[in-house]
């Protein structure tokens, strides 16, 4: 069963339009917010006129912050990375300030949608504009502070620098130095479905019941309980399905605090579905770095050290783990690579643009972008090829587990046997024949390829680990497995899927260790009264963590039904056998009973040995001793436009290795889309803001999502090298296209203008700096960072 | 104003403000809440209904100018329990995975062949154009598509369900 | 994103719709495939109290042969323009720039006269109306007119339909033997064209531009230059002569002009252009 393409058990109800979304709940009586949002960047807010649009058809009621600012507490930050990192009361509608565009500043609530709208057009806000911090190099220099209480623009500072003195000496000696500069552009989630939230009051009976397109309902109850001040037993979360999430739906949004907050004012349901412009202001963004990477290394172009500078943008508040997102990567700068001395700072400052925060890798995409760049930039400091630059300097396979500079024990890896995969795959020595012979007859057309050899760290786990970075959040997940009176089994996890598949996965996990069928284990999720514990899903934690977590739960279930088979059969345990469903004792086949049998027994409890509880259920909270490291080879060819510019991204090939695999339909899966989102960071997305602090590209006309058109299909491959810190032997691979693909895009491209003297553009490589690009490398007046 | 149109089989007439989009209709009128909403701005497609058996975007459609039309939304595709062969082809290659942009994706397939019976993979590529899908990468829906039109006679064909 | 209130009335009839219209006069706006102007009343930059839907005037959908033009109704959706084999026949670039438009959902919907009443800069289909030399039948209240394309884009978003008028059909040359040609770059297949080139040989060259400026244009000083005999690469050169191409996320001024000439080479080469 495991290792088998079983189909999704979740498609069904998706592909035929049953699968209820949030914004598909039909809640009799419910009243519809629609929020006023800053158009200023930064301003003095000096009045807020309610009058016309408390007039209007249909509405109930209308607010401003101030009017509510005793129904909560600021949004809760869950990660202060140091003890004096300064994090501004974010509320959860403005007071005083607007601080980005987007920035809530008062709600509406009619009974419907369209007239909600109608209102919240007619509420009329005075503004006293301020200059915007918008730069974040700017920002540093706190030439204008966004927060004046705070008195600066920085947040925190954060470095990990094991061993000063040995990077001082590996830079000292080096033969070879690279010293880059990389921006990550902010990018925008964009998940399919917009936010929402849905509140149902019972002001008699006291309870709530939110319902969120949420990817952390067990999060969220715990920290709506304490933002709005109701007890945690009087509030139910679900999240119903999901329509994705990346990150953008890992947090405390102001308007799930506001929903839940006037249902209790109104005493009455609520609802609120986010709009696509506001999805772009007032969701969280991802990325928003300034690196500066440098490298050390000997003759041979092996790294010797690896120093990192790291600019970050906060945006205007810390949502919910917003300060951590740079950490996260902040120990991953020496990439898959042997290096033996490592230094990471990171300033983090606000700006007034909407807050950043986790997006699909988090922190790891950035620095594999920096490490797998820079390497290139080593390989032609050197002159090697690119591929032989990574084969110098990777750990092998007989180092693991392999204790890096920075202070992480790697689990296990084979990096060179991924880059020969992708090699092989690819075709490299044909490719690079054709390359030559583009560059030798001056095709207006230029091929380039890009390797990179990414590794990630997945589970965030253990608990004390993510203690000691001061993340206010444990790194357990919770699953209860019960065998049914019936022989069913029914499956209850802490994860929240909205996309992933848990359904069918955890049901192939606990039926391979059960021998039965996946068709006879229904999986709960996603509601915390049906599953009380639960840390959720993001981070590529659910298989690892979740997953595992089912595994040992089924385990004990089996043992204790092993127990209840001894005793009916009147046999040592020692001498049952467990097979397909059924115990029998060893020896004599005939003579057994199978686990539905004794769930009934359980549940009856009529004949079980002394002391044992009745019923077949057990529980797990699994925290595990360490990271997972998923990693792989990704290859790029680009075709490169030389006249206009344009970038084709003609092929792709991957070989990823995520340890041992459940689904591989499921794995495949993930890697695909992985590897668009990393694409699109590389050459079409980005959240262009003006120089006053106007988000520009707010729609999905201007931000720009690729469609199917855009990409090829992809060639991909895997390795196996499971993990061993868990039992299922896994690693996670939610997060890893994501994590391979921006670098190798961006080595294609700069490989396929090196010839050019180009080393770097910017992303997205957007034709126009393609072209500004060359332009300046023909000696032609056009600046390359000139913005359109 | 009062609008009929024959939504999945059924004819329905109903009293509606001119401004209602017919994706609102839909949703929240006829209580088909399987066509989803993805932007504002025509861009994502998540919203995807035929209309007359041709693919439309119904956030770019006024309930008004439906009047008379025959709609089919992801609702209605299947057979009684038997699921259409692009929904059957969906599911068997994994172009899904949070299922948001999927109502409105199978429809644009089933539009696109109805147009193209037999389509090439650069064909079924330009055809989706119009669809976004931020979880695929659009690999498996291609393969799904490219699967559904060559689906053996007697499953039904893959653009019907599309205008003939 | 929801309109603003309106009130809506359906036409009929071509003569309905004129009544209509001036009944409504100033606050009336014209509702076709409703691709152009749904989006921005949802957007609310446009907010007209009453529309006028014409929709379902199949009068002004089809496409016939007239003596050595094609006929085409002002109704005709994209897709029925692309598909259609006397457009294919006579006018390929039509129908390969009707292809173009938009998405399938798009082409379903909007219409041909829809997008040139519209006289966006970034549509396609106006260039290729310029290109073609194609002429434009227009009835009012005063009856009907005909207006040739150089002269129907006036300004942005602004053409010489004078109020109470409407778009009914449009007239181009047959040329199933010119040689023609449709650059579109763009960074996604759905989007408008950064810049675009519609170019056709038909005995002269005529060349319209997408995005290059506040209207629809033609590439007048490539056109003149290839009459006093330039070769493409040379003509091409002129192709942002005298232009003010518009800057936006995708493209400034400067990078546009670049793209014309390029793809104006591009369009006489493909074209076959000496």
């Amino acid at each position: 069963m495991i290792g088998s393409r079983l189909r999704r058990r979740e498609d069904p109800a998706l592909l035929t339009g049953e699968a209820r979304f949030v914004a598909d709940l039909n809640v009799p009586g419910a009243l519809h917010l629609a929020f006023v949002r800053s158009t200023a960047p930064h301003a003095r807010i000096t009045n807020i006129d309610l009058s016309a649009a408390t007039a209007m058809p249909g509405v109930v009621a209308a607010y401003t912050g101030a009017e509510l600012k005793d129904d909560w507490a600021p949004l809760p930050c869950a990660w202060p990375v140091t003890a004096d990192m300064k994090s501004p009361p974010h509320l959860p509608l403005a007071v005083g300030k607007a601080n980005h565009v987007g920035d809530a500043l008062a709600v509406v609530v009619a009974t419907s949608e369209y007239l909600a709208r109608d209102a919240a057009d007619a509420v009329v806000v005075d503004y006293e504009p301020l200059p915007a911090v918008v730069d974040i190099e700017d920002a540093v220099t706190d030439r204008v502070v966004v927060h004046e209480d705070l008195g600066t623009n920085v947040s925190y500072v954060w470095e990990l620098t094991p061993d000063k003195d040995a990077v001082d000496t590996a830079f000292a000696g080096a033969a070879h130095t690279v010293s880059e500069r990389y921006v990550q552009q902010r990018l925008i989630p964009a998940a399919m479905e917009p936010r929402g939230v849905v509140v149902v009051p019972q002001p008699f009976g006291g309870d709530y019941t939110v319902y969120s397109a949420t990817q952390i309902p067990h999060i969220l109850k715990v920290m709506l309980a304490l933002t709005a001040g109701i007890d945690e037993t009087r509030l139910r979360v679900i999240a119903p399905s999901v329509g994705g999430g990346f990150g953008s739906k890992l947090n405390v949004y102001a308007e799930e605090v506001v929903a839940l907050a006037l249902a209790r004012k109104l005493r009455q349901p609520v609802r609120w579905v986010e709009e696509r412009t506001e999805a772009a202001q007032a969701t969280i963004q991802g990325r928003g770095q300034v690196q500066y990477i440098e490298l050390a290394a000997d003759a041979g172009g092996r790294v010797t050290a690896v120093r990192v500078r790291l600019v970050a943008d906060m945006g205007a508040y810390l949502q919910l783990v917003t300060p951590g997102v740079p950490l996260l990567g902040g120990f991953l700068y020496s990439g898959v690579y042997d290096v033996p001395a490592y230094s990471f700072t990171c300033t983090s400052v606000f700006t007034n643009k909407t807050p950043t925060d986790a997006y699909r890798g988090a922190g790891r995409p950035e620095a594999t972008y920096a490490i797998e760049r820079a390497m290139d930039a080593l390989a032609a400091e050197v002159g090697v090829d690119p591929a032989e630059i990574r084969r110098r300097n990777f750990i092998t396979p007989d180092r693991f587990p392999y204790s890096s500079a920075a202070g992480l024990v790697y689990d296990s890896g084979n990096f060179g046997g991924a880059l020969d995969s992708s090699l092989s795959l690819v075709g490299y020595e044909e490719l690079r024949a054709e390359q030559a012979a583009r560059r030798e007859r001056g095709d207006r057309v230029q091929l380039g390829i890009g390797l990179s050899s990414y590794f990630e760290m997945c589970g965030l786990a253990p608990s004390r680990v993510l203690a000691s970075l001061n993340y206010s959040a444990g790194g357990w997940e919770a699953a209860t497995v019960r065998v049914l009176p019936t022989g069913k089994v029914q499956v209850v996890t802490g994860t929240s899927p909205h996309g992933q598949g848990h359904e069918t996965s955890w049901s192939m996990i606990v039926a391979d260790r059960l021998g039965i069928s996946p068709d006879d284990v229904d999986v709960l999720h996603s509601d915390t009264a049906m599953a009380p514990y639960g840390m959720d899903t993001y981070g590529s934690r659910s298989l690892s963590v979740g997953g595992t977590a089912v595994y040992l739960a089924t385990e004990r279930v089996l043992d204790k039904a092993r127990k209840l088979a001894a005793h009916q059969l009147e046999v040592a345990e020692e001498d049952l056998e467990y097979a397909s469903g059924s115990f029998s004792v060893r020896g004599t086949p005939e003579k057994g009973v199978p686990l539905a049998g004794l769930a009934f027994e359980a549940f009856t409890a009529h004949n079980l040995p002394e002391g044992m509880e009745p019923n077949l259920e057990a529980s797990t909270h699994w925290d595990p001793p360490n990271f997972t490291f998923p990693f792989g080879t990704h290859i790029a060819v680009v075709l490169v436009d030389t006249e206009t510019g344009g970038v084709r991204l003609a092929r792709y090939v991957a070989t990823d290795d995520c340890g041992n695999q459940i689904n591989p339909l499921i794995v495949e899966g993930q890697v695909h889309g992985g590897i668009v989102q990393g694409v699109a960071q590389a050459l079409w997305e980005e959240a262009v803001y003006d120089e006053d602090g106007n988000l520009q590209s707010a729609s999905l006309l201007d931000y720009l999502v690729p469609s199917a058109a855009e990409v090829p299909s992809f060639e991909t491959a895997c390795t196996v090298t499971p993990s061993p810190t868990n039992p299922l032997g896994v690693k996670g691979v939610g997060e890893a296209g994501t994590i391979g693909a921006a670098p190798a895009v961006m080595n294609a491209v700069v490989d396929a203008l090196s010839p050019y003297g180009i080393r770097d553009i910017t992303m997205p490589a957007s034709p126009e700096r393609v072209w500004r690009a060359l332009t300046a490398a023909a000696g032609g007046s056009t600046s390359t960072e000139a913005r359109p | 104003m009062d609008v009929s149109m024959t939504i999945n089989g059924s004819a329905r007439t109903d009293t509606i403000e001119p401004r209602l989009l017919l994706v609102h209709y839909l949703r929240e009128v006829a209580g088909l809440t399987g066509t989803n909403i993805g932007c504002d701005t025509s861009s994502c497609g998540a919203c995807t209904v035929l209309v007359d058996g041709e693919s439309v975007k119904s956030c770019t459609m006024l309930a008004a100018q439906a009047d008379g039309a025959d709609i089919t939304t992801i609702e209605g595709l299947a057979d009684g329990d038997r699921m259409h062969p692009v929904q059957e082809a969906f599911r068997e290659h994994h172009g899904l995975q949070c299922g948001y942009c999927t109502p409105g994706m199978v429809l644009a397939a089933v539009s696109l062949l109805s147009e193209i019976p037999d389509p090439t993979e650069a064909q079924v590529r330009e055809g989706l154009e119009g669809n976004l899908c931020r979880c695929t990468g659009y690999h498996n829906i291609v393969k799904a598509v490219l699967a559904a039109a060559k689906a053996p006679a007697g499953a039904g064909s893959a653009g019907a369900g599309a205008r003939s | 994103m929801i309109p603003a209130p309106f009130d809506y009335h359906r036409a009929g009839s071509v003569d309905e719709a004129l009544r209509l219209l001036q009944d409504g006069g100033e606050d009336a706006k014209l509702l076709a495939g409703g691709h152009s102007l749904l989006p921005l009343m949802k957007l609310r930059l446009a907010a007209p109290p009453l529309l006028v839907d014409i929709g379902r005037l199949r009068e002004l959908s089809f496409v016939r042969e007239d003596g050595d033009t094609v006929v085409i109704g002002a109704l005709t959706r994209h897709r029925d323009v692309e598909t259609n084999a006397i457009v294919r026949e006579h006018a390929p670039i039509l129908a390969h720039i009707a292809g173009q438009v938009g998405d399938p959902q798009v082409r379903h919907r909007g219409t041909i006269g829809g997008s040139i009443a519209h006289g966006d800069p970034a549509s396609d289909l106006p260039a290729a109306a310029l290109a073609l030399g194609a002429t434009f039948r227009v009835v009012g209240p005063g009856g009907e007119r005909s207006v040739p394309a150089d002269e129907f884009f006036r300004g942005f978003l602004e053409t010489a339909l004078r109020p109470g008028e409407i778009l009914t059909e449009i007239a181009v040359p047959k040329g199933s033997g010119a040689g023609w040609s449709f650059q579109k770059f763009n960074r996604r297949a759905q989007d408008w064209a950064i810049v675009g080139v519609a170019a056709v040989r038909n005995g002269h060259t005529g060349i319209g531009l997408v995005n290059m400026g506040s209207v629809p244009l033609r590439a007048a000083a490539v056109e003149e230059a290839l009459a006093g005999g330039a070769s493409a690469s040379e003509a091409a050169s002129h192709a942002a002569d005298g232009l003010e191409p518009p800057a936006d996320l995708n493209a400034s001024a400067e990078y546009r002009a670049h793209l014309a000439r390029v793809l104006v080479r591009r369009a006489l080469e493909e074209a076959g252009a000496p």
